[in-house]
């Protein structure tokens, strides 16, 4: 029984599919440690903390130095009153901090600098601030993106600060209840759609890419010229590819519980059948995509057209809601998008069976359909 | 063993678009005999070979192959072909004989008859050795033990030489020598080096712009040719090898 096994086609088409993929370094890295290495760097990156400092451009020197109480501006005097004494940097540039403690919201503290209306639109471009202030004739007047959601924030706590220049930071009246909600974290959004985009490119260039390099080399020519089953080798191809990917997967997703404590909130069996259904879905749509050419560069063009769009679109770095509206049903439609969706429903938001098996039966039939069709023009010598 | 027609072409014409790359040949090739088709490139070799292998269809003519035709009859035909076809590259992240077990796996045979291919083709050293490590002379050596795993009736080999230095060139030439006394293996082999033909091969078919200019053993080709031929070149006899007599029914040389 084992000798058949042993001796079967099948049996040697996974195994030399297998042999191939662990012999590249470049799939090992590229698979494996590439992942990790986004997720780490954009986990570290967009990972909020609790206390932070806010840099707030103030044009005008005079702002900040002291003046009697009579001859100060609006902005002066709320210094005077609240911020520590001005800091002088080694560029003759002032500073004055203002510490505005909150053990349960997170301190903040504000930094005002003087600089040139030049030098703020710099920092303001590079991101090292997102407000200015100036004062004219008793008034102040705040410069800030309205689209930035920081910048308002921060113009929102400060105006209400220095709307009553007798205010001195005292604890608030009523009481303040934080929610504590896990999974909204920027690498909680994140690693789901690592995940997912990884099992596309993995497809794309494990699938697609194999089977046009195997046509130009001659190799799958070779090969069918022999008693060889062509479903064997589409078979192989695939299984070996979809088992590396669980690996893949895997590793990502202990490197993320490990460093960033990142669970699944919701059913693993439905992940591991949503998961399973977004792997047939694209490995028909590299099987599809494979199934003509014979030039190498054709198909990276191929490949790169299909997957570059759906990677900047199907919201795995940032939400699809950044785009216009009209456009959010056409990319909820994308394979990459619905399996990010499902995937991300489950971590994070705890979806189960019955809200996977409608995508998941939409992936399947995807794979399917592209499958078939790929299967009806596929070009074997 | 009685020479029997083991591979039958009937006035086969190929035509790809506006090139008419196989015009009308007929041939007949016996049990065990070896034959080389020999011309320069673009006389049309590859494309009746992939007719051969069942890789192309006729646009016109017949082809039988150990009596068959090939619709219908795939599987049955493609277990007794052997073919090693120009160019083609194996897996380079597969082991010698991970390539042989592979392929053997197509035929259902096990290791020991790789094993003994390994032999056959000088390559037991080279065992463990990745594909992309093995020189050209090697990697046409691993082609050719591919070729022969499943010990074929019939061997197709399109330019199994080409590219290759002298000495690997000879090697391929022993191994093929050797099965030539070893079994009844029919061998095909398609080729523009007047010496591999010679050597090899017991019946010779000059090809040229998808035609036969000429077939026959070596001495009938050599010894009929000037006969009713308009001379191109002036010669003082015969032609003295296959090159010559090209010239003489073409006006170039075969390498040209």
């Amino acid at each position: 029984m084992v000798k058949r096994i042993t001796n079967s086609q099948l049996y040697h088409l996974i195994l030399a599919n297998a042999r191939e993929l662990g012999r590249e370094p470049a799939v090992l890295f590229w698979g494996m440690v590439f992942p990790i290495l986004m997720s780490l760097g954009l986990g570290v990156a967009f990972t909020k903390k609790k206390d932070v400092t806010v840099t707030i451009a103030v044009i005008g020197r005079n702002h900040l130095v002291h003046a009697p109480g009579d001859s100060a501006s609006v902005i002066q005097y709320f210094l005077q009153k609240n911020a520590a004494a001005v800091k002088v940097a080694k560029d003759g540039s002032f500073s004055r901090e203002l510490k505005v403690p909150d053990d349960k919201l997170g301190g903040t503290t504000y930094v005002f600098s003087d600089l040139s209306w030049k030098q703020a639109m710099v920092m303001l471009k590079r991101g090292n601030l997102n407000l200015v202030m100036d004062e004219v004739k008793g008034r102040v007047i705040y410069k800030f993106d309205p689209m930035n959601p920081d910048a308002q924030l921060t113009y929102l706590k400060l105006s209400k600060m220095m709307k009553d220049p007798e205010l001195i930071i005292r604890p608030s009246e009523s009481e303040v209840q934080p929610l504590d909600v896990t999974g909204t974290r920027y690498i909680d959004f994140l690693v789901p759609g690592l995940i997912c985009m990884g099992v596309m490119m993995s497809c794309m260039w494990g699938v697609c890419y194999d089977i046009i390099e195997k046509r130009s080399k001659k190799l799958l020519r070779r090969m069918v010229a022999t008693p060889m089953k062509r479903s064997n080798f589409l078979v192989a191809l695939i299984t070996v590819r979809i088992s590396m990917n669980f690996v893949e997967s895997g590793l990502l997703l202990l490197f993320s519980w490990l460093v960033f404590g990142i669970t699944i909130q919701g059913s693993v069996l439905a992940l591991l059948l949503f998961f399973v259904s977004g792997n047939i879905a694209f490995a028909g749509i590299a099987v599809f995509l494979a199934s003509h050419t014979a030039k190498t560069e054709i198909g990276n063009g191929l490949i790169n057209l299909v997957s570059m769009p759906m990677m900047v679109l199907s919201g795995i770095f940032f939400s699809y809601h950044n785009f216009p509206a009209w456009s959010i049903p056409v990319i909820q439609k994308f394979p990459l998008t619905m399996m990010a969706d499902g995937v991300r429903s489950i971590f994070i938001e705890g979806a189960g069976f019955s809200e996977i098996l409608l995508p998941s039966a939409i992936m399947l039939a995807i794979g399917l359909v592209f499958f078939t069709a790929g299967l009806k023009i596929f070009k074997w010598h | 063993m009685k020479q029997d027609k083991v591979i039958e072409v009937v006035n086969v014409y190929k035509s790809f678009k506006a090139v008419h790359a196989v015009r009308g040949i007929s041939l007949e090739i016996l049990n065990g005999q070896f034959i080389a088709l020999l011309g320069p490139n673009g006389a049309g070799k590859t494309t009746l070979v992939e007719i051969l292998e069942g890789i192309q269809k006729p646009d016109s003519g017949e082809i039988l192959i150990a009596g068959k035709h090939w619709k219908g009859n795939e599987k049955e035909l493609q277990n007794i072909i052997g073919l090693s076809l120009q160019e083609t590259r194996f897996i380079d992240k597969l082991k010698v004989f991970e390539t042989l077990k592979l392929f053997g796996s197509f035929f259902s045979l096990g290791p020991d008859r790789c094993r003994e291919v390994m032999t056959l083709v000088g390559l037991d050293e080279k065992k463990d050795a990745y594909v992309v490590n093995l020189s050209g002379g090697q990697r046409q050596r691993l082609a050719l033990g591919v070729a022969l795993l499943n010990k074929p009736r019939i061997l197709l080999l399109d330019e199994p030489t080409t590219g290759l230095d002298p000495q690997a060139r000879r090697e391929v030439w022993m191994i093929l020598k050797r099965l030539k006394d070893e079994s009844y293996t029919s061998l095909i082999l398609t080729t523009h080096y007047m010496e591999e033909a010679e050597q090899l091969c017991d019946y010779i078919v000059i090809m040229d712009h998808g035609t036969i200019l000429k077939e026959g053993t070596l001495q009938d080709l050599l010894g009929k040719s000037s006969a009713g031929m308009e001379k191109k070149e002036v010669y003082t006899g015969p032609p003295r090898n296959l090159d010559e007599l090209f010239i003489e029914l073409t006006g170039r040389h075969l390498n040209e």
